[in-house]
């Protein structure tokens, strides 16, 4: 989980497109969510351990690279965000990407975000294999 | 390719009955469901689209026009209803909750245009929920 504020705005767009694309989101002044991330990483269990991926690994890399980069953040003040709406379609590939670059411990399936309790974005890199 | 999901509730009754079966086999095959006066659930609905970011909006999908067919196609048509006397789907199909996620399904894939229907997931009950992936 982490909170975050953001503003939905294009610089390819007028102000009257952004405003009628982004509705309430494109708010100068900006506005926040609690989003909750989901990781899913796949890979045989190992023997010794019995498990995928040792959990202390994968929270500590996500506490680290992610959550210490967006919690309690403006999002349009990041580098991911300089040429790209902060989004949460575009939060999920940049979450991804994060993952996909360095996290070495098991095979990157999904990540998930859940930008309220009724929507929620998915992104599985480039393959139409998610459910 | 990137997946959004946006959930939506309603609440709905229905009873299950088939004509062609005896009485008595549709009191042994839909037991409790078969109470012709209906009984009711709270759904839960999740849709989920899926298309290439727009470079431009950064959108898969403008939320608020996905908002809005939800609530003109599914939700105006099957919230506060008796699905079997009110929605005409259930006219000749049991409102199981198996044929209510094809109803959604077939309802919104006529409707939406920018991004693709990937899953129609409704939830009868907290631990009862069926997927539609649009292949009959």
């Amino acid at each position: 989980m982490f909170s975050a504020s953001h503003r939905l705005h294009s610089d390819a767009m007028s102000d009257a497109e952004n405003a009628g694309t982004y509705g309430k989101c494109n708010n100068p002044y900006g506005h926040g969510h609690n989003y909750a991330l989901e990781i899913t990483v796949s890979g045989p269990v190992d023997e010794r351990t019995g498990m995928v991926c040792n959990l202390v690994d994968l929270d500590d890399f996500v506490q680290s690279e992610i959550l210490e980069r967006f919690d309690h953040q403006n999002l349009n003040t990041l580098r991911e965000f300089a040429d790209a709406v902060p989004t949460t379609e575009n939060l999920c590939t940049a979450a991804y990407e994060i993952l996909q670059r360095s996290f070495r411990h098991a095979h990157l399936e999904k990540v998930r975000i859940e930008e309220t309790m009724l929507n929620s974005f998915e992104y599985a890199g480039g393959a139409e294999n998610a459910t | 390719m990137v997946y959004l999901t946006r959930k939506a509730e309603f609440s709905a009754s229905h009873y299950y009955h088939n004509p062609e079966f005896t009485p008595e086999e549709n009191r042994r095959i839909f037991g409790k469901c078969n109470n012709p006066n209906g009984h009711g659930h709270n759904y839960t609905l999740e849709v989920t689209v899926k298309g290439e970011v727009d470079p431009r909006s950064g959108f898969v999908v403008d939320l608020k026009q996905l908002k809005e067919i939800l609530n003109r196609e599914v939700l105006d048509a099957m919230d506060h209803r008796f699905l079997n006397k009110e929605v005409p789907e259930f006219s000749t199909r049991i409102p199981t909750t198996e044929n209510l996620a094809i109803a959604i399904w077939q309802r919104l894939d006529q409707k939406l245009n920018a991004a693709r229907l990937h899953r129609v997931r409704v939830y009868e009950t907290p631990d009862l929920f069926v997927d539609f992936y649009g292949e009959v």
